[in-house]
């Protein structure tokens, strides 16, 4: 009884994680579904069809296709952008930077209904309202994705110790080594981690893509079509995979950091 | 700044400012494109919006739209769209309580009794939310089903009455919300709990505090800037979202988001859309304006 | 060693010419940070090869002084010139300067051995290999080679860190408080260590701390600073029994400074009235230019006895005083004894066990030799420079 009472907010807190866990298995568990019906979402039977067959329905693998050419290209240009626009507001002094702070802040709290209609205001006041599709959706995650790569690298760069550049320059590095032999590897842990996320919130993103994509379908909108339809399974092998690879990227992060830690000791 | 010997001072190896940041044009150059994107795409879009909600009703999509200053867009949409819009507020603000509870229960046993699995609870915390929203919630649709585990047992423990259900009913959009949005909630209030010091909890209980005291007195007001930036971050997007309406309600718990979907897409009414989406968005300023006042902290990320 | 410091007959050093001379000159160097002035108009000559040490307190500037030297930070006026070369306004990676950072600075990404290895690799050195693993060698470092900085003791860096500036062999290796995270027992080892290290390379240390005792431990010339500018340089034992400037006088140690009025003055002593008492200061520790000064005296140099009794050493005898506080330190006893006139002046007397230990209240008698006597001017702050009791070092 008194172990219960100390460790009360422990186990609790664990139920909360169980909790945030049990769809993620129910996704896994129907990824092996064989259902009775299209149109009514239940376990029926394991199969391992869905596995085999991934893309038993064309559509969905097409959309998919479309999901990741978007999130590779979101990814690379809001990188990009955003650790551009990190260095200069960690580095350097300008007027009008806490405006920039402000702006860059913006996006992360903005609902997304109305970002996406303030976007697909624009594309149609300027007469693109027959071309919305790929690009439009492009140039929207990369707007959304852009802040919070700029907030995720900003913070591994304040948290470098600036000495560093000091004492490279100081050992004969030129501005120019200074910066690819030390300032980038100390903070491509921070851009790598912006961009993993960068890719993941572009591969999600449902309203504001729904908005301004024309014809064009992703992913999340494909899952939305097919949940009046009927839901074929292999959108949960779907689901699974990007879930294994996730940890699978994680953990191997951490991993390996231990690993090489370990490895000196 | 004359010398008195020589040369002139080099601006880029000047490292004189007192803060240590670089003056000069490259600020500006680096964030040029990242401040030209979220101009156009993201600040330019606001006034667009502005002006839709602004245009003749009359217009369309194929003919165009007049630019009349049609205030009364606001008033027609809200009257229409009213039990919608005061929905998705009422929603997102029991999701982001409860969000709350679960999370700071989550947040401070991750901080403060987690020790050496602190890392991995935090990694767990955010693994599921790598897998896609939709297909997470169309799993909600499947544990909270008709004949499912959840429904039976609370018919049988008569939480629940016999042909009671919970898929199309709010409590099934509240706790898809819930669910969805925990991370939002969690994150923050870890940021903000782990950085107090734990010897100040200590010193609480020296001083007399039973823990619930200790807890109201010392732990809740320090991790205030947390609690104020996850249940920002949390009821911002919630009072948005349409997605768990639409997947685990019924027309009857439709939320201003999907009203607003559908005067884009489907009935093509780019005025109304324009002006229930401001609407939304003022209301939501104001409330953030308002609790951030009352809050007393202006740092939120 | 002379108890009686040398007479310097003038206040300033004669400055040599920057252009010849082949260790740093630095010449009217001044840094201001908008309306602050951190370093103003400093002339500094630093021989070569020799350890020199910049000692003041915090805020003093002799840390921005450092980094002008080594390049990063531009002067906002004045020069440096090494070895007949002007660098003001060379950059960092332009200067034969190295510097040993405060917080190490080390490399988190890099090993040990790339760590030191850093500066040859830039220079495009070859037989880079071979110089790393010798002065891993010297700083007894050559088993952590491949281990990242964070995997090493405090101290342990620190070695790391002045291997990495020593192996590019610069003119002038510059130390900005390295020991300062260290604790005490490893501060006194590296004091040594790097003093050896110093003798052994024979190239210009300049060691920048606020710690007295650090300074004139190590170092053959000590330059103390004090807002901006310098107070007075030189050998750690001239600068401690004949400072010139109250803060000298209580930054390096601990004085009694006490008010007297000039009676008279000739070539050999100047003769000083201190409360109606007469005592005597020779000429060349003399340095105050008008009527008044402070006499100074180091507690050490005071001795103590009952009222009456004969001295050991007979000079000045001050009477009238009374103990007010005793410390027994162990090596030496400390007193405060009140004069007549109102001021608590200490004494530290060694317990060589031939003289009583006094109590609280006792009457005693300070006496000292005139030629351990010094005076300063008096429109100085008798304060200045003083330190907190209860700060070590």
């Amino acid at each position: 009884m008194n172990w219960l009472r100390k460790h009360l907010v422990l186990i609790l807190g664990l139920l909360v994680l169980v909790y945030t866990f049990i769809p993620i298995f129910v996704v896994v568990l129907m990824s092996f579904n064989d259902p009775a019906s299209r149109l009514i979402y239940r376990f029926d039977g394991f199969t391992l069809h869905n596995w085999l067959n991934p893309c038993e329905d064309p559509a969905m693998c097409s959309a998919l296709g479309r999901s990741v050419e978007i999130g590779l290209l979101a990814t690379a240009g809001s990188t990009i952008l955003g650790t551009l626009a990190a260095f200069a507001l960690v580095r350097h002094d300008f007027r009008g930077r806490s405006t920039a702070n402000l702006l860059i802040f913006l996006p992360m709290a903005a609902p997304e209904i109305v970002m996406g209609s303030s976007l697909l205001a624009l594309f149609v006041g300027a007469g693109f309202a027959g071309q919305l599709g790929f690009w439009t959706i492009l140039i929207a995650h990369i707007m959304f994705c852009l802040s919070f790569v700029v907030v995720t690298v900003r913070s591994r760069l304040a948290g470098m110790d600036d000495n560093l550049e000091q004492a490279a320059m100081d050992l004969y590095a030129t501005p120019r080594q200074t910066f690819w032999k030390v300032t980038f590897p100390l903070v491509f842990p921070g851009i790598l981690g912006a961009a993993l996320l960068s890719f993941s919130l572009s591969f999600d993103d449902f309203i504001v893509t729904n908005l301004n994509a024309g014809q064009t379908t992703t992913f999340p909108m494909y899952v939305w079509g097919v949940a009046q339809r009927g839901v074929p399974m292999q959108v949960n092998v779907v689901g699974t995979m990007m879930f294994v690879i996730s940890i699978v990227i994680v953990v191997g992060g951490e991993l390996n950091s231990r690993r090489r830690a370990r490895a000196l000791a | 700044m004359a010398s008195a010997a020589g040369t002139a001072p080099l601006a880029d190896v000047d490292m004189s400012t007192v803060s240590g940041r670089k003056r000069g044009k490259t600020g500006y150059l680096l964030l040029l494109p990242a401040a030209i994107w979220l101009g156009v795409f993201f600040v330019i879009p606001f006034y667009s919006l502005v002006a839709t909600s602004l245009f003749d009703p009359s217009g369309s999509d194929s003919r165009g739209y007049d630019m009349t200053y049609h205030v009364a867009n606001y008033w027609h949409v809200f009257q229409d769209y009213r039990g919608p819009l005061l929905r998705s507020l009422w929603y997102g603000a029991i999701a982001t309580a409860f969000c709350l509870v679960l999370g700071y229960v989550l947040a401070y046993a991750i901080a403060f009794k987690a020790g050496r699995w602190k890392n991995l609870m935090l990694v767990l915390v955010i693994a599921p939310f790598f897998t896609s929203f939709l297909v997470r919630t169309l799993s909600w649709k499947l544990i909270l089903a008709d004949d499912g585990f959840v429904v039976n047992t609370l018919q049988a423990v008569h939480v629940l009455g016999s042909d009671g259900r919970l898929l199309a009913t709010p409590v099934a959009v509240v706790a898809g919300l819930t669910y969805n949005f925990l991370p939002f909630m969690v994150l923050p209030l870890f940021a903000s709990i782990d950085k107090i010091d734990h010897r100040l909890i200590e010193a609480a209980s020296d001083l007399y505090a039973n823990p619930i005291k200790g807890f109201f007195k010392v732990t809740w007001p320090l991790s205030l800037p947390g609690v104020v930036s996850g249940t920002l971050l949390t009821f911002i997007p919630a009072a948005g979202d349409y997605i768990n309406a639409q997947l685990l309600g019924s027309p009857n718990q439709r939320m201003v988001g999907s009203v607003i979907q559908s005067l884009f897409t489907d009935a093509n009414n780019y005025p109304a859309a324009g002006a229930l989406s401001m609407i939304l968005m003022i209301i939501i300023v104001a409330m953030v304006l308002v609790y951030v006042r009352r809050a007393g902290t202006e740092e939120l990320l | 060693m002379s108890q009686v410091a040398e007479d310097t007959s003038s206040g300033a050093d004669a400055l040599a010419d920057p252009s010849s001379y082949d260790g740093l000159a630095l010449r009217q160097l001044t840094k201001h940070f908008g309306a602050f002035h951190a370093v103003r108009d400093l002339d500094l000559d630093v021989p070569r090869g020799s350890f020199f040490a910049l000692l003041g307190p915090s805020g003093c500037g002799k840390t921005t002084t450092l980094r002008m030297v080594a390049g990063l930070e531009t002067p906002s006026s004045g020069s440096i010139t090494l070895a007949g070369n002007d660098i003001t306004y060379a950059k960092p990676y332009q200067r034969p300067v190295n510097t040993v950072f405060q917080s190490y600075a080390l490399f988190p990404h890099l090993d040990i051995y790339e760590n030191v290895a850093f500066g040859l690799r830039r220079r495009k050195k070859s037989d880079v290999d071979t110089q790393v693993r010798e002065m891993l060698e010297l700083v007894e470092l050559s088993s952590q080679a491949r281990k990242k900085p964070a995997q090493l003791s405090g101290g342990q860096q620190q070695r790391v860190a002045l291997a990495r500036a020593l192996i590019n062999s610069p003119e002038v290796l510059l130390l900005d408080e390295p020991l300062g995270a260290l604790d005490l027992k490893l501060r006194r080892s590296m004091q040594i260590e790097i003093k050896r290290i110093q003798t052994e390379v024979g190239r210009t240390f300049i060691h920048v701390t606020h710690d007295q005792e650090e300074a004139m431990t190590m170092a053959d010339t000590v330059a103390v600073m004090n807002a901006g500018i310098i107070e007075q340089m030189g050998a750690p034992a001239e600068l401690y029994e004949n400072p010139r400037s109250t803060f000298v006088a209580n930054f390096l140690g601990q004085s009694n400074l006490i008010e007297g009025t000039v009676t008279s003055r000739d070539a050999d002593l100047v003769s000083v009235d201190m409360h109606g008492i007469p005592v005597s200061v020779p000429a060349g520790r003399a340095h105050a230019p008008g009527d008044k000064g402070w006499v100074g005296i180091r507690p050490e140099k005071v001795l103590i006895g009952s009222e009456g009794e004969a001295l050991d050493a007979p000079g000045h005898t001050i009477p009238g005083g009374v103990v007010s506080d005793v410390s027994f330190v162990g090596v030496s006893t400390q007193y405060l004894v009140r004069m007549p006139w109102g001021q608590e002046l200490q004494v530290f007397s060694q317990n060589t066990g031939r003289t009583r230990i006094f109590a609280t209240g006792d009457k005693v008698e300070l006496s000292w030799r005139p030629e351990y006597a010094f005076l300063l001017d008096a429109a100085q702050d008798a304060s200045a420079g003083a330190q907190r009791v209860d700060t070590d070092g």
